[in-house]
Formats: structure tokens, sequence, C-alpha cells
């Protein structure tokens, strides 16, 4: 690690989440829309396995598989692992057990969560039956958890019903919600460009190998393949290099369409920025357009750019950073 | 020469270099993070980003929480005019593995590989949920520790191992770590308590940020640019069924095919450098590898001691290679894994010339 720590370093807290619609294959749809009717479905594999949960396809040969059983909702446990901290999302709010059960009429087995006291009361070999959740949606989560079951696999269910797998109003997708928090930092070259654009100073690094300015820096000259080291003060004023007419209004965004948004190369920068264009009717916006950054209050960058009602740039005097 | 190559072509890992792995890393960007691990490993063998004949690299958006994140660290590597380069969304003991098929194909000579992550940002046990199975899996956002702990505890009902054998991994690798100046956790551990049962903190690797680097070379160049190569007579890589009830977790076919594979069982091995995160893995690599008590487990302190996601299994064959070229081993197996469980297993064999 060389690079010198810069005395603050920025946090910032950064939210992604991706609600993924999934299509269910014919099997996925049979066996979840079954969860949501209280039936717990399995598929009969290549070699005469019942596999719960079942899957679209033969694990081992890869053939279509299409062969549906009904198993229990009883089972065994064949291994466990006790969770002091549910962490969440997950299945239960109190300490449980996860678990891998093979209900009865199944080979293979499905992984959940386990309601249980402690861990003294969970062992391999014990005896569970599905607890299922008050409201079922047809997802996995339709099986709330597993709870301790008194009793042995009935004879009854000791071998795997066929099934047809038809249901009413099968379900045929989910919705796989996810959110991942995380604190971004955005390291030592975009901290002190954050840090001078408090200021409303626009600063750059310089490549110690090729010169080129970079505006923002990220810390390496990707030409060089070096860190970036000097900082050099660009601007304040710039050229429009390239731009384009926006007549799409954009969700969250209180700007009127159409308006421009522009490459713009601040005076002494080796590559554009991007930023948006005003004080200017959006049609008399073009090339070589000398702009100034225009601030708001409290604004930890540009709101936007206006003219600054110098004559134009020559074309060759930008042409290297279009 | 005693070795027997497989391939068409011999390749060797000529160079290998890694940052400090810390806990956390805020003051650096990823590229600025992975860029002086690339300058050292470009340093010891003398050439320049432009000399070399292919790039790939490996890292995991999920980790930075970025689409494209790769895309940034390629600065680091200094790629314009445009390189001949790839990206997998794997460790980069993956991204070794396709760099070493490009030298295969003949379509270069050298190849620069890199993993990094940084898994400070996030909750990583949360994150590694989302590479689960969407729809019976990850639904219940089982994290990594857990899944491990399901292992595990199998392991103990089937008599493979015991807690107190379990937490002597952990002790023996923190222990071997002490002479590793980049890794995390070192010396004496306390185990703690229990994160999700039968592991206990000391079971489990410490979370942090990281990169590696590592230079392949074919042949001549590689003898020209290592005083040792270490070639790598075999690699295959296996992936098992992602639903974990349909797996024996006491045992790691994967590994063991992969093993063959690469012809690790067509000779000794002094040294074995596993990328087991958690201690119970490491048994059932040992069990598929058939590594005796003979074999040098992880003297470099493992997964256990430094788990740089997305790193942590280039690092094992870099160590390996490390070892090679510094004449502390002769025939050494590197394994990587990915996925739950050790779903998914990469396993090399690296030799050296005869000294």
């Amino acid at each position: 690690m060389t690079a010198a720590s810069p005395p603050d370093v920025l946090r910032a807290p950064l939210v992604v989440e991706f609600p993924f619609t999934r299509s269910l294959g014919p099997v996925q749809s049979a066996f979840l829309t079954g969860l949501r009717e209280g039936v717990v479905l399995g598929v009969r594999t290549s070699d005469g396995k019942v596999m719960v949960p079942p899957t679209e396809y033969d694990p081992v040969t890869a053939e279509e598989i299409r062969d549906l059983v009904e198993v229990a909702a009883t089972g065994t446990v064949t291994t466990w692992a006790w969770n002091p901290a549910p962490r969440p999302n997950q299945p239960l709010a109190t300490p449980f057990a996860w678990v891998l059960v093979t209900l009865d009429g199944a080979d293979t087995a499905i992984l959940h969560a386990l309601d249980a006291p402690g861990p003294a009361a969970v062992r391999t070999g014990m005896r569970v039956r599905v607890r299922w959740a008050a409201d079922r949606i047809g997802a996995i989560t339709d099986i709330a958890c597993f709870e301790p079951h008194e009793g042995a696999a009935d004879a009854a269910d000791a071998g795997a019903a066929p099934h047809d797998g038809v249901f009413a109003d099968a379900v045929t997708g989910i919705v796989a919600e996810a959110r991942l928090d995380y604190t971004y930092s955005p390291g030592r070259a975009q901290t002190a460009y954050i840090n001078a654009l408090a200021e409303r100073k626009t600063v750059g690094e310089r490549c110690p190998s090729c010169r080129k300015v970079y505006v923002p820096p990220r810390g390496a000259c990707p030409t060089c393949g070096v860190a970036t080291t000097d900082q050099v003060e660009v601007g304040p004023a710039g050229t429009v290099t390239t731009y384009c007419i926006v007549n799409i209004k954009a969700r969250n965004l209180d700007i009127e369409v159409p308006y421009v948004y522009a490459h713009i190369a601040l005076d002494g920068a080796g590559l554009a920025l991007h930023g948006r264009i005003g004080g200017i009717p959006y049609d008399q916006v073009r090339m070589g357009l000398r702009v100034e950054p225009v601030w708001t209050e409290g604004g930890r960058h540009p709101d936007h750019y206006r003219p600054t009602g110098e004559p134009d740039a020559d074309y060759d005097a930008y042409k290297e950073l279009i | 020469m005693a070795r027997t190559s497989r391939h068409a072509r011999e390749v060797a890992v000529v160079a290998f270099a890694q940052s400090d792995h810390l806990r956390r890393t805020d003051e650096l960007s990823e590229v600025e993070m992975v860029m002086p691990v690339l300058h050292q490993v470009l340093a010891q063998t003398g050439l320049k980003a432009g000399e070399i004949g292919f790039t790939c690299s490996g890292s995991s958006d999920y980790l930075a929480g970025r689409a494209f994140s790769f895309t940034m660290t390629l600065d680091g590597v200094g790629a314009w005019p445009p390189i001949s380069e790839s990206h997998v969304e794997m460790d980069g003991a993956w991204a070794l593995y396709e760099a070493w098929v490009k030298i295969q194909t003949g379509e270069a000579d050298t190849a620069l590989v890199y993993g990094y992550g940084k898994s400070s940002p996030g909750s990583v046990r949360d994150v590694l949920t989302r590479q689960l199975d969407p729809y019976y899996l990850a639904p219940l956002w089982p994290d990594s520790v857990a899944l491990a702990a399901l292992q595990a505890q199998a392991l103990v009902d089937a008599g493979e191992t015991d807690e107190e054998a379990l937490a002597a991994i952990g002790a023996r690798s923190r222990a071997d770590a002490a002479a590793n100046p980049h890794a995390q956790l070192t010396g004496t551990v306390p185990q703690g308590d229990y994160l999700v049962a039968p592991l206990r903190t000391g079971d489990c690797p410490p979370i942090g940020d990281g990169a590696a680097a590592v230079i392949l070379a074919a042949g001549d160049t590689a003898r020209r640019l290592c005083g040792r190569p270490a070639w790598i007579t075999g690699i295959d890589h296996r992936i098992e069924a992602h639903g974990l009830g349909l797996r024996d977790l006491t045992d790691s076919p994967s590994t063991r095919i992969a093993a063959e594979q690469a012809g690790v069982f067509e000779g000794p091995v002094d040294t074995a450098e596993l990328h087991a995160p958690f201690s119970s893995q490491e048994v059932v690599l040992r069990k598929a590898l058939g590594l005796g008590d003979g074999v040098a487990v992880n003297p470099s302190g493992g997964a256990l001691a430094a788990n740089p996601v997305m790193a942590a299994g280039l690092i094992r064959i870099g160590e390996a290679a490390a070892r090679i070229h510094r004449g502390e081993s002769d025939r050494a197996v590197a394994h990587a894994t990915s996925g739950p469980c050790l779903q998914q297993n990469l396993v090399a064999v690296l030799e050296g010339d005869p000294r």
C-alpha cells in the first residue's frame, strides 16, 4: 500500500437493490405452486431417485425430467448447524438450526430452518415436519420452517405417490428481492477530488509518465498503468467538446426537457467530464462553446455549466479531447 | 527432464506478488489497492505491461457493489492502446486457468493474472448468498458460514473430525502465518464463540481486503524470466451439483477428479496450498487429495490467515509457486475453490526443475 492516506476518508451509504423477476420451468412451477397448496412435490431422476426440491434437468445426465411425485411433509435431518444470531431476511428471527432434511419419500435433502428451543434439542437423524407459512404465495418461503416431529415415517408416506403437478392458477414466476447495503469509500484520488469540489475547486491529477491531467482522477493513468500523483487545479471555465439533447425526463430529476448534456473539457484538463448546460436555449448549444460552472448553495459539485460569453474555442484547441 | 508434460506447451508461474491483507482499506479505491501489486509482479520479471501477451483478472461486482467494477482496476494495468484482456467473475485462480489455456493455444507466450476483492464495504456473509440458487436457496439467505457449518456437522457426524481437531487446523494455520508478512491473522488467536455451530470464530476466515498477481510464461520465456520456474504440469477444474442436498458434503469428488486430471497422484507432492476458508474444508480436501502427514499443508497460513475473496484461490497457486521458486518445494499441489461447501474446485500441479 503505497498511497498516502488523506486526512479524512470519505464514506457514504450505498444500497444495491435488484428485484429480479424470474420465470419458472414446469417442474419448479409445480413445486412452488404445490407449496402454496400445502403439498410437497419431488421429481424422479433418470436413475429412479426422488429429488426434493426438484429441478428441471437430471443433475447427472442432464435429461429433461418431468416425472413428479408427492412426498410427505415430514422427514429426517441429515445435517444441521445451530445459528445463534439470525441475520436479516433469514427464515426465523430467533436462534434456529439450519437443517438439511430428507423428506419421507425423497432421496435428497432440502435446506431450510428448524425452529427448536436450542442446540441440545437438535441432532442428525431427528424427525421434523414442515411448518407452513400462514400466507402462501408459491415460494420456498411458503415453508416457514421445520419443527420437531414425534413419530416415524408413516407407512403411507414411505413411498412417493405419483402426482400430475396440475394446480389451478399455477405460479409461473417469482420475484427474487434482494438488497445489499454497503459503505462506499472512493479511495485516495477521488476523495481529494471530492474534498476540493467542496471548496468549489476542480482538482485533477497528472500522470507522471505521459503528463495527461485526469479530471476526475481515479488514481491511475489507464494508458501508463501508474499512479497519478501531482494535483493540478483546472478550469473553472471549459469548452463544450460534444453534446446531446435530452428529450426524456428522468425520474426524480427536476429539470425541464429538452436540455443539453455535454462533454466539457475544463481548461488544463486532459479529458472531458460531463455536465448539463444551462443559461442558453438548448438549440443554441454548440461544440466549442465556452462555459463555466454554476454552483448552488451547499452543493458539492457544480449544478450545471453556463456560457461565459467568450468567443467559441477553435476546433484545433479541443479536437484531441473529443 | 523428469517432468512429463501432458499439454502442448510448457507453462510456468514465473512471478507472484500480493498485497498485505487488511480488515479495511477505506483509504484506497480498488485500483489503488491492486496497482502496487501489479507493479511488484511485473518488476520481478522485468517485463512491462505492454510486453505481456494476455491479461486476465478475477473479481466480483457484488463485493464492490458496482457494475463492471473490474474496468476501473484495468486502469492500473495500463490498458491503452487496447490490450488482449479478459475477466472472470470468479476467483483469480480461474482467471489463471483462462490465461493458461490462452498460452496453450499459442496466442500468447506470457500472461498477467490478477485477482482482488474488497470485502470491507459490504457484509460478505450476506453478499455470498446472492451466488446461490435463486429459487430454493437465495430467498432463505443462508450465509456462507451457515453452509460451511452444515458441512462441518456432517463431517463430525461421520466421525471424520471433531471440534478439537478443527481448532487445531486453525491454530496451525495461524502459527504458520506468523512467517507470512502479508497475512491478516497470525499467531495465537482465540478459538472464540460459535458463529454457526459447530464452527467457531477460529474455524472461519478473517474478513478482509487484498489483491494478488501472477505472471505465467511459456517454455524458454519462462526460463529467461525466472531462475526456477514453477511449471504447471497439470491443471483442471470441476463442479458439483448446486443443490446442497444432492451432495455428500463429507467428500469432494470434484476435487478428486480434478486432481486425477491434473496428475496429482502420479507422484508424491511435498507441499499443498489448499483454499479452505473453513477449517472443516481442509479435512475434506486432505481426503480428496490423499495428502499424507509428510506434506506441508498451507505453509503460508492459507485462507484461515487471509481470505481476500476473489484472490485467495489465486494466492494458493502463487504461494505454491513461490516455494518452488525459492527451492523449498519440488512438486506442489495448489487448490482453489468457489461456491458453497467446496462446490467447484480447481487443482494444479506445480513442479520445479531438478536442483
